[in-house]
């Protein structure tokens, strides 16, 4: 080589050179990722670190009127793991399944969760008990990401008695997440289904806090508590309703097993629901956690249909308990007043076309309006309904609320079958297929009338108070009233005063109570293939209204069954309410 | 002041020396923060003791080799490069890989203990082989056929190191041998021309760009004008590359094939063979300018960061001691390689000259590949950072490394001043 100290330092100078070129270069590829782009390296690195995991609140707590709880929150533990990816959460259920119970659906739930939610640990058990937990609990270092901590779950202190309003909480599904009115929710989270939970879902959803923990590459947890600090779950304001809890459970009691049918009680002044109850109805407590199968397999195979909602979806034949309506358009109309007699006396049939029947074959005899009401005298009726005219009654009958849901705040109400003007025949049987004679059967609350026990309460809220219908709501707010019937106040006190005779000395005098005065109708509508429904709507005190029942019993025979069961929720719930007001007096 | 009975040896080149140990006890505090983890059983918590058994060890070593000569060094050269062609030999017998090279066979095993890794000893004889072939070089070098010998003494070990196959240490020795070459005096169209083939099998992938490279080269050999069959050779072997290459390509391993593609872009297989790369840059970006403390690095602590002993050790500095820590750990070595430069310069002879320098760019070599690596400017090769790696036989090289430079710059020229800084 050529050694000669000139070219060495030539050489020398341009390895410097290149050696600070190289360095420079390198230095700035540390300053670029380290100075400059450095926010997106530590978000990426705390994105390795960090785990967020949801800390599930309480839902909100329901009340009923005296502060009584209808739903609340007791603790519950919920089992979860936090997995890198599908395969690494199968093996990590695999090993769980040797220690605890874990069937098959609980795994393909866990792993649809997780797909749902990745970031989030996936849920394996929502109610954990107590014995699950302290087995994992115990073996804990064995499962690297296991996440066990406290979760409220839901409690109906009643289950079976409220069933019918409350509804019941459950995982939010895939479906419910596309859809617009669950924006915000994440797989996993609950939601409520039917009754109050469902529909005041927005004031009672549990405001989830988060915690974060530490985990390692293997999704480890390494440090599980102060790693940030921890966003508390908050608890909605409590639901305060009208609802009267010591009612409804009467109500429950006295339905029994035995019995089908629904009760709505309304108060009449505000339209506050008092009770609301279906039977036969279930515990929506097996509700909460996930329906077990075999339960509600037997719910949806049970003939008597425990989860229809017969107090809002139970339509039926309002029978005599409608004619009242008729006997307010016809006054309304000033076709007659409470002492107006027909031309034709009841002799237990009436001809028009054919022969329409009495329910009392021995007839009636020449009777007054009052009298009518009080004896439920289908002829009368008959005759009153003629008068009026189908287009009358059809036009009444809308006027008076039939054909609408009565918009009360719970979900799923049905409609009521009232038809709105004869197109309604003619489309449902062909323009030549009916006759004006469905006046007479429409006029006695039968035809092409169906009721739910709801809407027959709402109208009798009209009927005992000043004509003004009384919007029926749960949830406690300012009353929304509408006046539907356009009486003289004298009038209308001739229809209560024939009410109240109704239980005094008509067609529910077995269902008297001693010390109280009810008013009220009866009814017992036929239904095909069946025994008869029995109906009762009325009101309580009859002077000073205070209670108003709408109940129906399937196959209950005849309406005075039902007026007695009434009756006696009057009273229990009269008796209660005076009792308090003679405490608060002392 | 001068005492009795040192003369000769009071001339230690203190920044050369003061330097390499700062890096040393800097890549010891590393190695002690790699252990220090939440992650049970790496078995890396006592590895900084051993290390710096083996710091003391080679603390022995230098001071042993700094009590020879040049001239012993340069009549070792034989014996040595020798020794540790048979030793690379060996490892096809009784070899075993390690650590994220385990399908490679480096480490010489006997018994199922793992001696060492005749690769590194190779490293060392390769450069004293080299120097005094060159050294003896006494005519300038004019063309190509003239390199046969010095070739080939680079040429029998890499083959050997590519055969285990290690990609990583064969980039260092081609690395030591254009330096060498360079230092050597070879003119520099003369070591493009050498490296045409290498560059037309890398650019091949793209026509358009080899073709360009292709123009550069003719007009390179038209112009230095080389014997005919040279330039002929020259550029027949460049269109054979350029054709080859996406033969070659098929005929590369998988994961090699993967590791090429995954340097291109890590994201390609961000949970597989792209993972050490991104987490490695997460965990030196994360750092910011004063990174997140001695022994917290959260990636490395939580096991996001491969290999942090070993190959990605770099990466822990840029975590936990930010751009700062990097800053000062590139301007040690910087330091050293630009001290070295200058033992080089100002060595007595070529032979210690030609060492000096191709020790300096040995370690330059592994800089580059090892913390380009970490910030994905190289492909990640695995081959250690000097004086941070966890490992005995690399440390222990690297201080013969040392040594060698100490004792070189002891008897180069104007030692004086040296003294003096």
């Amino acid at each position: 080589m050529s050694y000669h100290p000139n070219s060495v330092r030539r050489r020398a100078l341009v390895a410097r050179g290149l050696l600070v070129a190289a360095f420079t270069l390198l230095g700035g590829a540390f300053f670029r990722a380290q100075v400059l782009r450095n926010e997106e390296f530590v978000l990426k690195s705390e994105s390795n670190r960090l785990r967020e995991v949801p800390l599930p609140g309480a839902r909100g707590i329901i009340y009923d009127r005296n502060g009584q709880i209808i739903a609340e929150n007791l603790p519950g533990y919920s089992v979860s793991l936090l997995s890198p990816s599908v395969d690494s959460l199968k093996s990590a259920l695999r090993s769980l399944a040797q220690v605890v119970e874990i069937d098959s659906a609980q795994q393909a739930l866990a792993l649809r969760r997780f797909r749902a939610a990745r970031t989030r640990p996936a849920v394996i058990f929502n109610d954990a008990s107590f014995q699950v937990v302290s087995v994992l609990e115990e073996r804990r270092a064995e499962f690297p990401g296991l996440i066990i901590q406290s979760a409220p779950k839901r409690y109906y202190p009643d289950g079976p008695a409220v069933a019918a309003l409350v509804g019941y909480t459950g995982e939010v599904s895939d479906d419910d997440l596309s859809k617009e009115r669950y924006a915000g929710y994440k797989a996993g989270q609950l939601v409520g289904r039917g009754g109050l939970e469902q529909q005041y879902e927005k004031a009672l959803r549990a405001r989830e806090g988060s915690r974060f923990v530490e985990v390692d590459a293997r999704n480890r947890v390494v440090r599980d508590a102060g790693v940030r600090p921890e966003i508390q779950p908050e608890a909605p304001p409590p639901l305060r309703t009208t609802i009267d809890l010591d009612l409804q459970r009467y109500a429950h009691e006295y339905f029994g097993d035995s019995l089908r049918g629904a009760v709505v009680a309304l108060e009449p002044q505000t339209g506050g629901v008092l009770a609301l109850y279906s039977a036969p109805s279930y515990d929506i407590n097996k509700f909460t956690g996930g329906i077990a199968p075999a339960f509600f397999k037997s719910l949806l195979d049970d003939p008597h249909r425990p989860m229809f909602n017969r107090a809002l979806a139970g339509t039926y034949a309002p029978a005599s308990t409608w004619k009242l309506a008729t006997a307010v358009l016809g006054m309304e109309m000033g076709l007659v007043n409470i002492d107006t007699r027909m031309p034709q006396p009841c002799t237990g049939h009436y001809y028009y076309g054919r022969v329409f029947k009495c329910w009392d074959k021995k007839g009636h005899g020449d009777i007054t309006l009052a009298q009518a009401i009080a004896k439920s005298c289908d002829v009368y009726f008959y005759q009153l309904g003629l008068r009026i005219g189908l287009t009358n009654l059809l036009a009444g009958g809308v006027k008076l609320g039939f054909g609408d849901r009565t918009s009360i705040d719970l979900p799923s109400e049905r409609r009521p079958t009232w038809p709105a003007s004869t197109a309604y025949f003619d489309r449902t049987y062909g323009a030549r297929g009916w006759n004006k004679s469905v006046v007479l059967s429409l006029s006695i609350g039968q035809a092409n009338n169906a009721q739910t026990p709801l809407s027959m309460a709402r109208f009798y809220t009209a009927l005992a108070t000043d004509g003004k219908a009384a919007t029926p709501h749960i949830v406690a707010r300012a009353p929304e009233r509408k006046q539907i019937i356009e009486l003289k106040p004298a009038q209308l006190r001739d229809i209560q005063m024939a009410l109240a005779d109704v239980v005094s000395r008509g067609t529910a005098a077995g269902a008297q109570i001693q010390g109280l005065t009810i008013a009220g109708k009866t009814g017992t509508a036929q239904v095909n293939g069946q025994q008869d429904n029995a109906w009762f709507v009325g009101y309580a005190p009859a002077d000073a209204p205070k209670i108003v029942v709408a109940i129906i019993i399937e196959e209950g025979l005849h309406g005075s069954v039902a007026a007695k069961v009434a009756t006696k929720l009057m009273e229990r719930y009269l008796k209660a309410k005076l009792t308090m007001t003679a405490v608060t007096n002392d | 002041m001068a005492r009795p009975g040192l003369v000769r040896r009071q001339s230690i080149d203190i920044p050369l020396l003061g330097t390499a140990l700062l890096l040393t006890i800097f890549g010891i505090a590393m190695v002690f923060s790699a252990g220090q983890t939440d992650v049970p059983d790496k078995g890396l918590v006592g590895l900084w003791q051993r290390q710096l058994a083996f710091f003391v060890v080679a603390l022995g070593a230098t001071w042993v080799i700094t009590r020879g000569t040049v001239r012993l060094i340069e009549w070792s050269a034989w014996p040595i490069y020798v020794l540790s062609i048979v030793l690379l030999l060996a490892t096809f017998a009784f070899g075993s890989g390690a650590g994220t090279a385990s399908s490679m066979k480096g480490w010489l095993t006997i018994g199922g203990r793992r001696i060492g890794q005749p690769s590194e000893l190779a490293k060392l004889a390769t450069t004293l082989m080299l120097a005094r072939m060159l050294a003896m070089q006494r005519e300038r070098i004019r063309s190509l056929v003239e390199l046969w010998k010095p070739l080939m003494v680079v040429g029998v070990p890499w083959l050997l190191v590519m055969a285990q196959p290690d990609l990583g240490t064969g980039i260092v020795f081609i690395g030591i041998c254009f330096a060498m070459l360079f230092w050597a005096g070879v003119p520099w169209q003369l070591l493009v021309m050498l490296a045409s083939p290498g560059v037309s099998l890398i650019l091949a992938f793209s026509t358009g760009v080899w073709g360009a490279w292709f123009l550069i080269l003719v007009a390179l050999v038209l112009w230095y004008r080389p014997y005919l069959v040279e330039g002929v050779v020259l550029v027949v072997a460049n269109v054979v590359m350029g054709v080859v290459a996406p033969l070659l390509w098929d005929k590369l391993k998988p994961y090699q094939q993967q590791r090429f593609l995954v340097f291109l872009d890590p994201n390609i297989d961000a949970k597989g063979s792209g993972y050490n790369v991104i987490q490695s840059q997460v965990a030196i970006g994360s750092g910011g300018l004063f990174g997140k403390g001695f022994t917290l690095g959260s990636q490395k602590r939580l096991n996001f960061l491969p290999e942090q002993q070993t190959d990605f050790i770099f990466s822990v500095v840029g975590e936990e001691l930010g751009f700062v820590g990097v800053f000062v750990a590139l301007a040690l070595f910087l330091a050293l390689f630009l001290r070295s430069t200058r033992v080089a310069a100002r060595a007595a002879d070529a032979f210690p000259s030609l060492v000096a320098f191709g020790l300096m760019s040995a370690w330059f070599v592994h800089v580059m590949v090892n913390v380009g690596m970490t910030l994905n400017l190289m492909p990640v090769t695995g081959i250690p950072l000097p004086f941070f790696s966890y490992g005995g036989s690399f440390l222990l090289v690297s201080w013969l490394a040392v040594a060698v430079l100490l004792r070189i710059s002891a008897e180069g020229r104007g030692q004086a001043d040296a003294l003096g800084l």
